[in-house]
Order: structure tokens, then C-alpha cells, then sequence
């Protein structure tokens, strides 16, 4: 054992204790001897005074190396804490002890321990892998100690209906087991191989040295033969116990999570959060089993630890509520909370009402006919059934249910029904491409997933989780093969036929409600936590801000305004289109959809439109009398480009064209029309109006909304601690509003992030205020160019070049290295280009000179067919992409595809 | 100040000497020609000429020391003794001399490995991985020149990028002969980003370091105008300029790059002095990324470049318009030629 040579290790916290054992497995006077990383000694030495204690218990076959990054930062002078990490017997550098520890022996040893260390003050642990159960053993038995307990890649339970991973079964087959963890050290490679990135060779090795030769590895082995696969094994009871006890575990509670682990995969960070519902929890997207290898995780806890100011002051803190909720952004901007009324009870009055007779959702066939419609009534109806009919298939409040219907009558039931469960309704679309989907599905953990034919096979390929409900009955051989059991008719039917014998309580504003998906044109699509009152929130903006209300009838062609129809009590009509293709939305189909209803309201995406206007031949004297008479259209998820707007208004003239900007995170924002866009556009070129121009004019805050920004620093980050809304600052754009979503969901990390300003959520997008107070928006705070003499934000620029008329869509994008970075154009022209590469140098200079009435210089200009844009949208490029490629081919290396 | 500029017949040296004419100080140069530079006084002889080498040093408060052996042509050994030993001889001289500050006018290639350069500062001098023999030579000797540095005899390095400008014949005379033989080709795409330092740049950047000695002495600086351009459109402005036309055909890098050395080779033993057609060095300039951070070299030096990319290339323009248009050249035009590659490489 030579410290010194172990990377990342000062060798001043190896020590050895010997420990007098009580533990059973142990003749009594037994004396082992432990090996521990522990800076309490350099802490003293320091004179800085911990704030209490990490126990860090590492799993099998890893040893307290494992956990050096947080012991190393216990001893930073900015939080200093004790960090013991323990080498648990049998492993790493502790005692060889001839003996087969057990559960319940290794709790007790960990007491052992404690109790020689004689550890007092507040005690947090830290457990990985099946050192996640020993530390929450050694947490149940020591309530007067423990203040805290963070979890990394671990289990206490598993279902005994469900089979155990098949790497874990491999490795307890008995043809197997003692070959492969103690003959070999093939247990060890496999798990150090799970490292993503892979571990380097220095940090391998050292994981790998303290068990060198099959008797060192006996306690590798033991550790397998431990795990109990069902009630009869001997350690059975012992896990049990720990099981249980945590529901009983109030303390506050931190989940790191790996996803890309084989073992402990997300069922069973579903499973501890059932547990410890309070519990903070991270998932590192892209990270595996070995999650403090994969990722920074020091600067998580500490920063949780301090956000948790209650771990050092004794095991009393109680912490029921789920730490994720109740940010306090459910207050509005006026500092009033607002009267609660449900999201549904629009819809419920209509039912009741004069009205309710009449039809309140629609579904168009592609022939323009009305394929469905339900009356209010109807409506109200059927929802009921099927709440009654999802409760008795088990769907609870706080049940997690994913909804993979596409927008119409089914999915608007199906929606109402989970909401008035108190189920918390999971939305990932298709426009977050396969993989995207994919990730979202099982990262939410819905425990039931209502879907589509296509999604329910999605889901038996993938893997997604969940008790899979069909919308329609299917024929009995197809529900086998999909694992489906039962679907939304029959439970309609069995609600309907059962009468209301549900148990109705009011339904908990500040429970959560939603999860929706952001694009993921930035990073991975995050979940987005939405109570209750923040969906009702945002109905009441939408409707004080754009006037909907009941008796406004409107064609739904953008998926999420179409679930907030009945809502506001308005008619809705679902277009024919695959609604996860806004491009296959006609100007007929348009048409159809809002002659059916009398439309006056129109919800479409860019995309949608686009094809729209493309169509617009098509349309018949009938259509293009049904769209005379819609007097406002919404349309949003992406910047709406001035010269379709103003086709758009040649096809509905007497419409009122707005184009909100927000983002799944707070939808609307702002809002702005386009005789609001064209006077903003014509103060910026006349220069009337300070702050006027750089960017895309998105107008005032809807009702209720406030926003501000963070100034940019010249590193292009927005560091500062000041709000600020003077014209012409750029910087991060803040918002608060009542409809402001409540958390990420399971990005512990990256809620704390967004929400550094209490009751503000930091957008992520740059922009700024003019003198009117309108806001524009100059790109994303990720995709800023640092150039030597200025930060560059990509908007302004790309807008002065796509007004070349062979230029259709531009992007800024920065290469070399921050503070000096060379600032490049990359343009898809008309006629696209044949093949990505360096433009030709007549086109590179009109393009260098757009870019130069906006201020910015441009050092090279690159040309490709198509612009990398994201699925959902259609829209929003991928700057940072671009920028990885430019970098390749201005290096000089093959232009490939960006 | 008195200063002495060696190689002041060059570009870069001539510009240099006649800029600080401009400023007012006496101004003499060192090299083996006249220098042309009006009101400078001139000495004429070699580096490798100790007895000239002191003369010139004389009286001198400062010196910058441009002479240097830069053609491809030579022995190793005719590289090491003009490039190193003159340096060394100069300094020996100089200090002896009492001269105060010396600025030692050097290239990026000293610490260029060959990979692409994106936003670096000046990295330290590398002989050991130099290219060629003018690099390693000039590594040497910017090593021996920063180390002389002392509070009495105080040395700056300075590394401008590529100098070009009107009456160039380094580059721009390459390029437009290349061009106008049909030998000037376009490496893998040409998007390589280049930076380039115009000559009255590199020049008042030079002259500053002389001045600003106090805030460089002891470090070596790359000077640029900060204008990183992707090869092919420099290369296409510069003939442009010249009126020629720009290169239509392009070669994979790494072919040029192995060409290159094995035609280097087959010149050096077959004796040949005249330039060929392709040199290792010319096709990793040709194809690999070379533009640094200027911000320090800025700040040091509190200099910005006077005379832009395109301003420079006009004036290039502008010089060949007046020495009247190159016989049998075509009208320039960018879309032929492009379009032409294009099919090539469909």
C-alpha cells in the first residue's frame, strides 16, 4: 500500500484503526483492521473546523479511492467538512478476514467503526452501489447521528415479480460466480469498464492494486454471493429491514444518478424514490454505474449540503415535502397568489351549462369531414368514466402516467382523466427524434404508459417502463406481443359501468402535474415539472393575454395550446395532419378545420405554416371564406420569419397574427403582432428608438409575467448577481411569472442552476430591452461567441445575412478558444450547396459584409446543404454542433457533414 | 534613439527603417545591399562579418535585427551560420557596444509542430520539432537571443505571420506566379484559416516593441493583424489583387504534404537552387490551420494593426494596377474558376 502513487490522493488521509468487532460472523475479542481516507488530521492541522461528517461507504469491487474528489474537497476552506471514506473488511486495503460477512454483519461493522472513531456531530452518508444499502443500514441504526444520507447507483429492494439484471444473474450463476469475481479478476475489469468516459490507465490500475491475486478477491466474491435474489436468502431480512425503514428516514436526501448503468438502472431510482419521496435527485444524463468517476459529484454535494444549511443541525430536520416542488414560483408577478381554479373547470361549467350540448372537441378526416366530436357534456362524460376507470386500474395521485396519444378527443380525455387523478401526466413527443424519446421515456419512470399502437411497440423494443394501456381495444394476440393490458375503451367502459364511485378530494395545487419535454436542441430534452396551479396559471395567461375564452373556437395545429382548449371552455378542432409533423398540415386541411367549427382562433407552428402558405393553391372559395373568419392566429415554439407572416396574412386577412416567444419551461413569455413586429423592425433601421434592433423583436411580457436580464460578461457567461431591465444590455434572460414551471425533473442540479435568483427562472436565451420596453432576443447564452474585442451574440448577425437573397439560413458560430475566438458564418443558400465546405469567395464576402453592418466581423464563411436544426421544430439550429464542425474544417481537416 | 536595422533591404526590414525615419530617429541599416530607404545610413557587409558587424553597432541605442537566411535553397550548415551565429556575432557585438534594447524579429514556424494553430499565443521556441532549416535556425536563435536578456541589454522577440504587402516577393510574387502558371493549388478544400500580418503592420508592431521594451523584454510575441481568412479566399485575393486568376484545382493535404517532402529531397540532392514546385513546409502552411491569440501581443505592445485584410489587399490592388496589368493574364473572375472545381469534384 503505497499512497503516493494513487492519483488524486493526498497521502495524508490513508490511515489504519484497528477496531474491535461485535459483529456476529466474529469469535468475541476479534480485532480487525481497517483502512480509511479520512482528513479530519489535515483538517486540524488547517484549523478549520468541519461542519459535520461524509461517511462514504464504496460497493463492490471498488474501495474509498472511489470517493477522493469529496474527500479532497472537505478540506477546501470554503465548506470544510471531515470526509471518513472507508475501506469496508475483506476490501481494498482492509483486513482480509478469512470470514463470509453478510449484510448485516458489514451495518454492524460500519458501527464498529463509528463507534472506535468515536465520531460526533452531525453525520451525513454516502453510499455507491451495495455500499448504498450498507451506509442506509448504518443510517437507520444511528437516528441521534445521522443529518443526511446521498445515494449514487444503488438499490435496497428489488421487485419480486421482476428478474434480476442479467449482468448480476451472470455473475451469481454458479458456473460462474467464483470464476469470474475471485478466480479471475474479470468482476473487477467489467465493472471498472463501465466508466464513461473510460477510466485512465493510472486510475485503473489503482482500482485494480489492492486486489491483486484470487485471495485478495475472496471479499469480491462474498459481496455477490450476498445479494439476495429472493426471500430465501440469509441476507434477505437484513435488506428488508433497510428497505422499510427508510420510508420511516425523514432526513434530506441527495440521489446521484448514473442512467448508462446495467445494473442499477433508473427502476430502482424510481423504487428509492418512492422511498425517500423528498429526496433531490440528479440523473447525469450520458453517465454509468461508476457516476463519481463519470462526473464532477463533489460540487453537487457540497452545494447540497450547503442549500441543505439543515444537515448540520441535528437528525430533526423534516423534510415531507418533495424538495423539487415549491420553489415558490407559484405566486404571481404581483406578489398575490392567485384563486386556485382547477385547469379543467372551464370545462366542467361548460359541461353543466347552457352549452352543454354543444360541441366541444373535434377531429377532422382528411376527406374535410368531421371524423369525431364530442359535445361538453360528452366530453365531461367520458373523462369521468375513465377516471374512474384508470383508478381502479391503479393510477393514484402522484402516479406517473406517459401519454403517447397524438393531440385529439382521445388524448384530451385521457389528459383530463390523469389530472383529476392527481396522476402526474408524462408528455415526450415524437419531434424529439427516436433516441431523444427514448432517453425522456425512461428517465420519467412512468409507471403507466397510454399509447398509440406505434408508441406501444416503441415501448417493447425500447424497454420504456411503465403498465401499458392501448387507446383502442386490440385483438388478443396483439396485446400479448405488446404487453398490453388493457386499453382506454375498456376502461371507459368498466368506469362507466362502476358509476362514480370514486373518491373525489380536491385535487393539491402544488402537487405536481405535468412533466413536458423540452426540444433538446441544446443538450438532452430535460423534463419540466408543472404543479397544478402552474398549468391553470397558464391558461389564465393565455386567455387574459389573447382573449380566449369560452365561445372562442379554435383549430389546434400546434400540440401544446391544443390540450388547453377545453380548458379555457373554447371549442377545439384537431386538424387532419400528423400533428408530430407540423410540415403535413395543409392550407385545405386548415381550411376544412376551421369551416367545421366556425373557427376564430388559429394555434400553428412555423413549420405548419410554411407548408400551409406552400399549399395555399389548393384552397377552395369555401376555405378561403372558413379562414376570412379567423380573427387571431398564435403561432410559436420557434421565431416566425417576417415574410411568411406576411403570406400567412394574405391567406386569414382578417386575422391578427401574434407570435409568442417562450419556452417549455414558461409558455408565453412575450407576445407580439406583426404590425407590432413591422413598426419595431422600422424603429430599429431608423434608429428612433434606444436598444431598438440586434436580434428578433418577441414584445412586451404576456399578463402576469415580468422579465429581466443578467448582464453578459466578456467570457460570454452571465455571472453577475443583479437584475437588470435599462435598454440595450444584453444578457440572460430572466423570467417570473405564476406560470413558470416548478422544477427540472430529476436535474437536481440544473433546477438549482435556473433558479439561482429566488422565484425567477434564467431562460438560457440572450437578449435585450429597448426603450419601450419591447425584449429582443439574440440567441442562446450557450452559443455566444467570445471574439478577442467583443462577445458576439448570433442573432443580429445572422439576420443581416439572411437578408442576401441567396442566403436562406445563417449561423454564428465561434471556433478556438474562449476569449478569442475566430467567428464564423455558416449559411444554407438557394440553391442549396452540393457538398458542406468554404464558400466561394465572391459569396464569402457579401457575407462578411452583411455581418459587418451588424457589428460583427466574420473570419470565414462556410456553406452547407442543410442547416442542423432540431426535429421538433424544424428551426432551431444547432449553433453549438456547428461550431465542433467548423472547428474540424478550419483546421484543415475534411469538411464531412456538420 | 539610434537605432540599427539589419536585413533592411527585405520587405518587412525596409518598411521597418523607414518608419522609424518617419519618427525622427537616426536610422542606419546592415545588409548586404543598398536598402533603398531614404535618409537611413547604410552599411553594407554580412552578419558573418565581425569587423562590419561592429562598425555598424557603433553608437547605436538600439538594434533590430531582421537579417536572416530565409530561401528554401542551402546547406544546414549555411542556415546555422548566418541564422545562429550571425545572431550570435550581433549580440556579442552589440553588447559590447553598450547598445540598450535589441528587438529580434523572428517567425511562428520556431514553434510550429506542423498541427494546426487555433488561437494559440506564442508558444515557446522548438528547435528540436522544426520543419525545416530556416525554422529551426531561427528557434535557435530566438532561444539565444531571449536569453541574452538583461536589465542592461534588454531583447524582445517578435514573430509577425506571414508578412505580405506591395513588392512582396516571399509570398504574394510566389502566389501570382504560381497562379499564373497553373501551379497554385488549392489544399484539400482550402478552408484552412490563415492569419496574415500586412507589412506596415508587422512593421509598427516591430518599432512598438522597440518603444514598449520595458513591458516585452525577455518574451517573444506573435504579431497578426488578427484577421484569420480561410486559405483559399487569401490565396484568391491575393491574385485577385494581382490580377490573375485564383486556383481552380485542389490536392488532398496529406498527398501534397508527402509530395512536398520527397520533391524537398529530390532538390536538395539533385543540388537544386531554384524554388520547387512543392515543399513540405509550404503545403503544411497550405493546409493547416495558423492563426494565434493577439490579445497579449496587443496589450504589451499597446498597438492595434493600422491597415486592414481587405484595406491591404486594395493597396496590393492598387500597386499592381500602377505597375500596369502582367502580360497574358485574363480578366479575374472568382465564379468560372469555382464553379469548374465544383464539377471537378462531383
Amino acid at each position: 500500500m503505497v499512497a503516493t502513487t494513487w492519483p488524486g490522493i493526498d497521502p495524508e488521509w490513508s490511515r489504519i484503526i484497528s477496531v474491535a468487532s461485535t459483529s456476529a460472523v466474529d469469535v468475541p475479542g476479534t480485532v480487525r483492521s481497517w483502512h480509511l481516507l479520512d482528513n479530519g488530521a489535515q483538517l486540524a492541522r488547517l484549523g478549520l473546523t468541519p461542519a459535520g461528517t461524509l461517511l462514504c461507504v464504496h460497493g463492490n469491487p471498488t474501495w474509498s479511492y472511489l470517493w477522493r474528489t469529496l474527500v479532497a474537497a472537505g478540506s477546501n476552506p470554503a465548506h470544510p467538512w471531515r470526509v471518513i471514506a472507508v475501506d469496508q473488511l475483506d476490501m481494498g486495503y482492509s483486513e482480509r478476514s478469512g470470514t463470509f460477512r453478510r449484510l448485516a454483519d458489514r451495518i454492524n461493522d460500519l458501527g464498529d467503526l463509528t463507534d472506535t472513531l468515536g465520531l460526533d456531530g452531525p453525520v451525513v452518508t454516502v453510499g455507491h452501489d451495495w455500499g448504498g444499502v450498507i451506509s442506509l443500514g448504518w443510517a437507520l441504526a444511528h437516528p441521534q447521528q445521522v443529518t443526511g444520507v446521498v445515494l449514487t447507483n444503488t438499490a435496497v429492494h428489488h421487485a419480486s415479480d421482476s428478474a434480476l439484471p442479467p449482468a448480476l444473474r451472470l455473475a451469481l450463476h454458479p458456473a460462474v460466480h467464483r470464476w469470474g469475481t475471485t478466480t479471475s479478476d474479470a468482476f473487477l475489469r467489467v465493472t471498472h469498464s463501465l466508466a464513461q468516459p473510460p477510466l485512465p490507465t493510472d486510475v485503473r490500475k489503482t482500482y485494480m492494486a489492492p486486489y491483486r491475486g484470487a485471495a485478495r478477491r475472496s471479499g469480491v466474491g462474498n459481496f455477490v454471493a450476498d445479494i439476495p435474489a429472493d426471500a430465501s436468502h440469509p441476507s434477505y431480512p437484513a435488506l428488508n429491514n433497510v428497505a422499510e425503514g427508510l420510508r420511516s428516514l425523514k432526513v434530506p436526501a441527495l440521489m446521484l444518478w448514473g442512467p448508462r448503468d446495467p445494473i442499477f438502472s433508473d427502476r430502482y431510482l424510481k423504487d428509492l424514490v418512492s422511498r425517500l419521496p423528498h429526496a433531490d435527485v440528479h440523473r447525469f444524463e450520458g453517465a454509468g454505474h461508476l457516476v463519481a468517476e463519470d462526473r464532477n459529484i463533489d460540487a453537487p454535494v457540497f452545494q447540497w449540503l450547503s442549500a441543505n444549511g439543515g444537515v448540520s443541525n441535528g437528525g430533526s430536520t423534516d423534510k415531507s415535502v418533495p424538495a423539487t416542488v415549491g420553489q415558490g414560483l407559484n405566486v404571481a408577478a404581483d406578489g398575490k397568489p392567485g384563486e386556485f381554479r382547477p385547469l379543467w373547470a372551464p370545462l366542467s361549467e361548460q359541461a353543466t351549462g347552457p352549452a352543454q350540448g354543444d360541441t366541444a372537441v373535434a377531429e377532422m378526416a382528411p376527406d374535410g369531414s368531421v371524423s369525431r366530436s364530442l359535445s361538453w357534456q360528452q366530453l365531461d362524460n367520458r373523462i369521468l368514466d375513465l377516471t374512474a376507470g384508470l383508478w381502479e386500474a391503479g393510477v393514484k395521485a402522484g402516479s406517473r402516467v406517459s401519454l403517447m396519444v397524438p393531440p385529439g378527443v382521445d388524448l384530451t380525455v385521457a389528459l383530463y382523466a390523469c389530472l383529476k387523478l392527481g396522476a402526474v401526466v408524462v408528455v415526450a413527443d415524437a419531434g424529439l427524434g427516436t433516441k431523444g424519446l427514448s432517453r425522456a421515456v425512461k428517465g420519467a419512470t412512468a409507471d403507466f404508459l397510454i399509447g398509440i399502437d406505434k408508441a406501444l411497440a416503441a415501448a417493447s423494443v425500447l424497454g420504456w417502463p411503465g403498465r401499458r394501456i392501448s387507446v383502442q381495444d386490440l385483438p388478443a394476440a396483439r396485446r400479448r406481443m405488446l404487453g398490453v393490458e388493457t386499453s382506454l375503451a375498456a376502461l371507459a367502459r368498466q368506469g362507466a359501468s362502476r358509476g362514480a364511485a370514486l373518491p373525489t378530494h380536491p385535487v393539491d395545487p402544488t402537487a405536481p402535474a405535468a412533466v413536458l419535454f423540452t426540444s433538446g436542441s441544446t443538450g438532452p430534452a430535460k423534463g419540466v415539472l408543472y404543479t397544478h396551479r402552474q398549468l391553470a396559471a397558464m391558461r389564465d395567461t393565455v386567455a387574459e393575454t389573447f382573449g380566449i375564452r369560452s365561445g372562442s373556437r379554435l383549430v389546434a395545429g400546434f400540440a401544446p395550446f391544443a390540450l388547453l382548449g377545453p380548458a379555457l371552455g373554447a371549442v377545439s378542432v384537431t386538424p387532419a395532419m400528423d400533428v408530430t409533423a407540423p410540415r403535413t398540415l395543409t392550407a385545405r386541411a386548415l381550411a376544412d378545420a376551421a369551416a367545421a367549427i366556425n373557427a376564430t382562433v388559429v394555434f400553428a407552428s412555423p413549420a405548419a405554416l410554411h407548408n400551409v402558405v406552400a399549399t395555399k393553391d389548393t384552397l377552395s372559395v369555401a376555405g378561403h371564406k372558413a379562414l376570412d373568419g379567423v380573427g387571431l392566429l398564435l403561432s410559436a415554439g420557434a421565431p416566425v420569419p417576417g415574410p411568411l407572416l406576411a403570406e400567412v396574412q394574405t391567406l386569414l386577412p382578417r386575422a391578427s397574427l401574434h407570435t409568442p416567444y417562450g419556452m417549455t419551461e414558461a409558455l408565453p413569455v412575450t407576445d407580439i403582432s406583426l404590425g407590432e413586429i413591422r413598426d419595431a423592425e422600422a424603429e430599429a433601421v431608423a434608429g428612433t428608438v434606444a436598444g431598438a434592433g440586434n436580434g428578433v423583436c418577441v414584445g412586451k411580457p404576456v399578463h402576469g409575467a415580468r422579465l429581466a436580464v443578467v448582464p453578459l460578461a466578456a467570457d460570454g457567461t452571465a455571472p453577475g448577481s443583479g437584475l437588470v431591465t435599462e435598454a440595450a444590455v444584453t444578457g440572460e434572460i430572466l423570467v417570473r411569472a405564476a406560470h413558470v414551471k416548478e422544477a427540472y425533473d430529476r436535474l437536481w442540479l440544473t433546477q438549482q442552476e435556473s433558479a439561482t435568483f429566488p422565484g425567477w427562472h434564467r431562460t438560457g436565451d440572450v437578449g435585450h430591452f429597448d426603450a419601450v420596453g419591447r425584449l429582443w432576443v439574440e440567441g442562446r447564452l450557450a452559443h455566444v461567441v467570445t471574439a478577442p474585442d467583443a462577445v458576439v451574440t448570433p442573432v443580429g448577425a445572422e439576420q443581416a445575412i439572411e437578408r442576401l437573397d441567396d442566403v436562406r439560413l445563417a449561423a454564428i458560430a465561434g471556433v478556438g478558444p474562449s476569449g478569442t475566438q475566430a467567428v464564423v458564418a455558416v449559411v444554407e443558400t438557394v440553391p442549396p450547396s452540393r457538398k458542406p465546405g468554404p464558400a466561394s469567395p465572391q459569396l464569402a464576402g457579401r457575407v462578411r459584409e452583411a455581418a459587418s453592418e451588424a457589428g460583427v466581423n466574420v473570419s470565414a464563411v462556410l456553406v452547407v446543404p442543410a442547416q442542423p436544426t432540431d426535429i421538433r421544430h424544424n428551426a432551431k439550429i444547432d449553433r453549438s454542433r456547428l461550431s465542433r464542425w467548423a472547428s474540424r474544417v478550419l483546421a484543415g481537416g475534411r469538411p464531412g457533414a456538420p | 534613439m539610434r537605432v540599427l536595422v539589419t536585413g533592411a533591404s527585405g520587405l518587412l526590414g525596409s518598411e521597418v527603417a523607414r518608419l522609424l525615419v518617419c519618427q525622427g530617429h537616426a536610422v542606419s541599416t546592415f545588409q548586404r545591399r543598398p536598402s533603398g530607404v531614404d535618409g537611413a545610413a547604410d552599411f553594407s557587409g554580412s552578419v558573418t562579418d565581425d569587423a562590419v558587424l561592429r562598425r555598424a553597432v557603433e553608437g547605436a541605442e538600439g538594434v533590430i535585427h531582421l537579417a536572416a537566411k530565409v530561401s528554401f535553397a542551402g546547406s544546414a550548415a549555411e542556415f546555422h551560420e548566418v541564422n545562429v551565429e550571425g545572431t550570435r556575432r550581433l549580440i556579442h557585438c552589440a553588447r559590447a557596444a553598450g547598445v540598450r534594447d535589441m528587438v529580434f524579429v523572428s517567425s511562428p514556424s520556431v514553434a510550429n509542430s506542423g498541427l494546426a494553430i487555433a488561437g494559440l499565443g506564442a508558444e515557446p521556441a522548438d528547435p528540436q520539432h522544426a520543419h525545416s532549416n530556416y525554422s529551426r535556425t531561427k528557434a535557435q536563435a530566438e532561444l539565444l537571443a531571449l536569453a541574452a536578456d538583461a536589465p542592461e541589454f534588454r531583447v524582445a522577440a517578435v514573430r509577425p505571420h506571414i508578412v505580405w504587402g506591395p513588392g512582396d516577393t516571399q509570398l504574394v510574387e510566389r502566389v501570382l506566379a504560381r497562379a499564373r502558371r497553373g501551379r497554385l493549388p488549392l489544399l484539400d478544400t482550402g478552408a484552412a484559416l490563415i492569419d496574415t500580418t500586412y507589412v506596415d503592420n508587422a512593421a509598427s508592431a516591430i518599432v512598438a516593441s522597440l518603444h514598449r521594451m520595458e513591458h516585452v523584454r525577455g518574451k517573444a510575441l506573435v504579431v497578426s493583424n488578427g484577421e484569420p481568412r480561410p486559405i483559399g479566399e487569401l490565396l484568391a485575393g491575393i491574385c485577385d489583387a494581382g490580377g490573375v486568376r485564383a486556383p481552380s484545382w485542389a490536392v488532398p493535404g496529406g498527398l501534397a504534404r508527402t509530395a512536398g517532402s520527397v520533391v524537398e529531397k529530390l532538390w536538395t540532392w539533385t543540388g537544386r537552387t531554384e524554388e520547387p514546385p512543392m515543399t513540405r513546409f509550404l503545403a503544411e502552411q497550405l493546409s493547416t490551420a495558423h492563426w494565434f491569440d493577439q490579445r497579449e501581443t496587443r496589450k504589451l505592445l499597446n498597438w492595434t494593426p493600422a491597415v486592414s485584410l481587405d484595406a491591404g489587399l486594395a493597396r496590393l490592388a492598387e500597386h499592381y494596377g500602377s505597375t500596369s496589368a502582367l502580360p497574358g493574364d485574363e480578366t479575374p473572375g472568382w465564379e468560372k474558376p469555382y464553379s469548374m472545381l465544383a464539377q471537378k469534384r462531383k
